[in-house]
């Protein structure tokens, strides 16, 4: 199982643990990566909404680069997930803005034909993986935890730009993944809903409202902690909670961790080495509750 | 076949004006809509359970409720598609719309914002002796937009309505888009200039929920991209929004890909005295995360192609 890795730009920058973390649990998954390091950033969304032939071809570049290797490319962010699946839609359905954008591709001697695939390792570890293989390489059942879903936009929505109808377990793949590690599920409205990131600097008041309404929706049904596999999600819910519970006037502790550090957790890492230490709300409620648990 | 519709009621007359939930066990055929189960329930189970429709084809926007958590047209929705396992649907009134009773809201809010982007055309000059005509290849564009039914479902499930009532929203944002975008209308400079303004354009988060739920394809948040290019080509490019947008690409064509620790300031403006309390609340934010060692590398690295990325931006955006 290999896979070319879109490691994108917040896992090593505003979210820094999320790259180490990723890279050691696909190691011990078996998960063979081949990291894309001439790729460009997806433009994330904003690139499209100025210019949607650039940001299309910026992408078409990383799938071209990818199908020369002749692997599917492997995404850690919804938001990298979303936009290069609508990206790889648009190109793989109309053959004359393929023709077009391959045009500017050629000036680097590069084509894209349409074949790479583009999928986030949620999804690689559910449907590649399977979740009775991946129980058998749990070590530790974080079964003392209550874990509440969050989505993250671009891996929920269009639905048919990512693929729900060939794929109808991506809808529930988040609630899955906590159940297989032993955890139980805190199923809450928000959990596909935006945590509000994209307008932070724009209008930071509704952002943290965001993040206040879900965050504490989640602490009120019981949840220990939220899993995300969105850094951008994760910058907001975490980085911006003890604002966001003060500009609500409510008290807030929900530790919010990225996708890969629960799944490291139930593999055996420890939490030093998930670098759960680096957020911002603490997640020492987490950490309390895996003590002692590795079953080797 | 027996399902089971899971109704979120609301009566204002009620003792306790609470919503709850009633559970109507109904005998219906395969190809029933939701609509037509619950026509059933009021026909044959309960006469008080309030619903509004008309059509039944989905044109006339009135059925739209929510179904499992989605706002949708109640007609268009094949019962057999949305129940689960146990034969359950969930059914509930549109919400970020006040309930009049059970599953009919109160549209006037909805009415007010579409009212508010004046949605009628505005020429000037001289009027045409017969009619206003406009190329059909620049009306093309248009198509998708007009084909809203205002059924406010986009309203229902927008993630920003859902924390700030005051945001003009997808509905009336796309029916903006629809006279903005008319070659026929003169008012796009001060239509443009409204939608700039907070509640506008770039109140929008870009979450797809209303490009989801539209029944129409309407797709109204690709309108509102549209729009703020729009504001931005017409000159309203001094706003945190149009300042983030132009700080992302510009930090994208430099070195392929995003360096975060420049984007903030860059969107709030280095030299901005009206950013400074926006600059000063983030110092906060950027201690804490200092201290957890949660920061982008304060020297950023360019990916090994970064100049043929700007050869890309170069040739696509005509930037020398």
């Amino acid at each position: 199982m290999k896979y070319a890795f879109f490691p994108g730009c917040v896992s090593r920058g505003g979210c820094p643990e999320l790259y180490p973390a990723a890279l050691k649990v696909c190691e011990r998954l078996g998960i063979e990566l081949e990291e894309m390091e001439d790729a460009s950033c997806t433009g994330a969304g904003v690139l499209q909404e100025k210019n949607q032939l650039l940001g299309d071809t910026l992408n078409a570049r990383t799938f071209a680069l990818a199908e020369k290797t002749g692997l599917p490319i492997m995404t850690i962010c919804s938001t990298c997930q979303g936009v290069m699946s609508q990206a790889n839609l648009r190109l793989r359905e109309d053959s004359a803005y393929l023709a077009q954008i391959n045009e500017t591709l050629s000036e680097e001697g590069l084509t894209y034909k349409g074949t790479t695939d583009v999928k986030h390792l949620l999804w690689i570890m559910i449907e590649d993986i399977g979740v009775d293989e991946l129980k058998k390489k749990f070590v530790r059942a974080l079964s003392d935890l209550r874990v509440a879903p969050f989505y993250g936009c671009y891996i929920v929505r269009p639905s048919w730009a990512l693929e729900f109808d060939k794929h109808p377990e991506r809808q529930n793949s988040l609630e899955s993944l906590i159940e297989a590690v032993g955890a139980e599920v805190v199923d809450f409205e928000g959990k596909t809903r935006c945590c509000g990131f994209p307008i932070l600097t724009i209008n930071e008041k509704n952002s943290l409202s965001m993040v206040a309404k879900h965050t504490s929706e989640a602490q009120n049904l019981g949840a220990d902690a939220m899993v995300t596999p969105c850094p951008l999600c994760h910058l907001n819910l975490d980085g911006y909670q003890p604002k966001a519970a003060a500009q609500a006037g409510i008290k807030i502790h929900m530790p919010i961790l990225h996708l890969p550090q629960l799944v490291g957790l139930a593999l055996g890492f420890s939490a030093k080495e998930m670098g759960l230490g680096r957020h911002i709300t603490s997640s020492r409620k987490v950490m309390a509750a895996i003590t002692d648990k590795v079953q080797v | 076949m027996q399902v089971t519709l899971r109704v979120k009621r609301f009566n204002p007359e009620a003792q306790k004006e609470r919503a709850f939930y009633q559970d109507y066990s109904v005998d219906v055929e395969e190809y029933f809509t939701v609509l037509d189960s619950l026509v059933k329930v009021r026909e044959e189970v309960d006469e008080s359970l309030t619903l509004r429709c008309s059509c039944r084809a989905s044109i006339c926007g009135s059925c739209a409720m929510r179904v499992n958590g989605h706002a949708t047209l109640a007609c268009k929705t094949k019962l057999i598609s949305v129940m689960d396992d146990k034969r359950t649907v969930n059914v509930e009134p549109l919400t970020n719309h006040p309930v009049v009773k059970d599953l009919v809201v109160d549209m006037k809010p909805f009415w007010n914002k579409i009212h508010a982007v004046e949605p009628w055309l505005q020429p000037e000059g001289p009027e045409p002796k017969d009619e206003y005509i406009a190329p059909n290849e620049a009306m093309l564009h248009l198509t998708g937009v007009m084909g809203c039914i205002m059924c406010g479902a986009c309203v229902s499930d927008c993630t920003v309505l859902e924390v700030d009532p005051n945001f003009l929203g997808p509905a009336a944002l796309a029916k903006a888009y629809r006279f903005v975008g008319d070659p026929r209308d003169d008012a796009d400079k001060k239509r443009l200039g409204k939608l700039n303004q907070y509640t506008g354009v770039w109140d929008c988060t870009r979450c797809y929920e209303c490009v989801q739920v539209c029944p129409k394809g309407v797709a109204p948040m690709d309108r509102i991209m549209a729009l703020r290019d729009r504001a931005i080509a017409a000159g309203y490019d001094n706003t945190y929004g149009a300042r983030h947008a132009e700080a992302f690409s510009n930090l994208v064509e430099h070195s392929g890909k995003l360096d975060e620790l420049r984007l903030v300031p860059m969107t709030f403006g280095m030299f901005n005295p009206l950013s400074l309390p926006q600059l000063l609340g983030m110092v906060p934010v950027a201690l804490r995360a200092l201290w957890h060692r949660k920061m982008p590398p304060i020297r950023h690295k360019a990916i090994p192609s970064s100049r043929r990325v700007r050869q890309i931006f170069k040739k696509i955006e005509g930037k020398k």
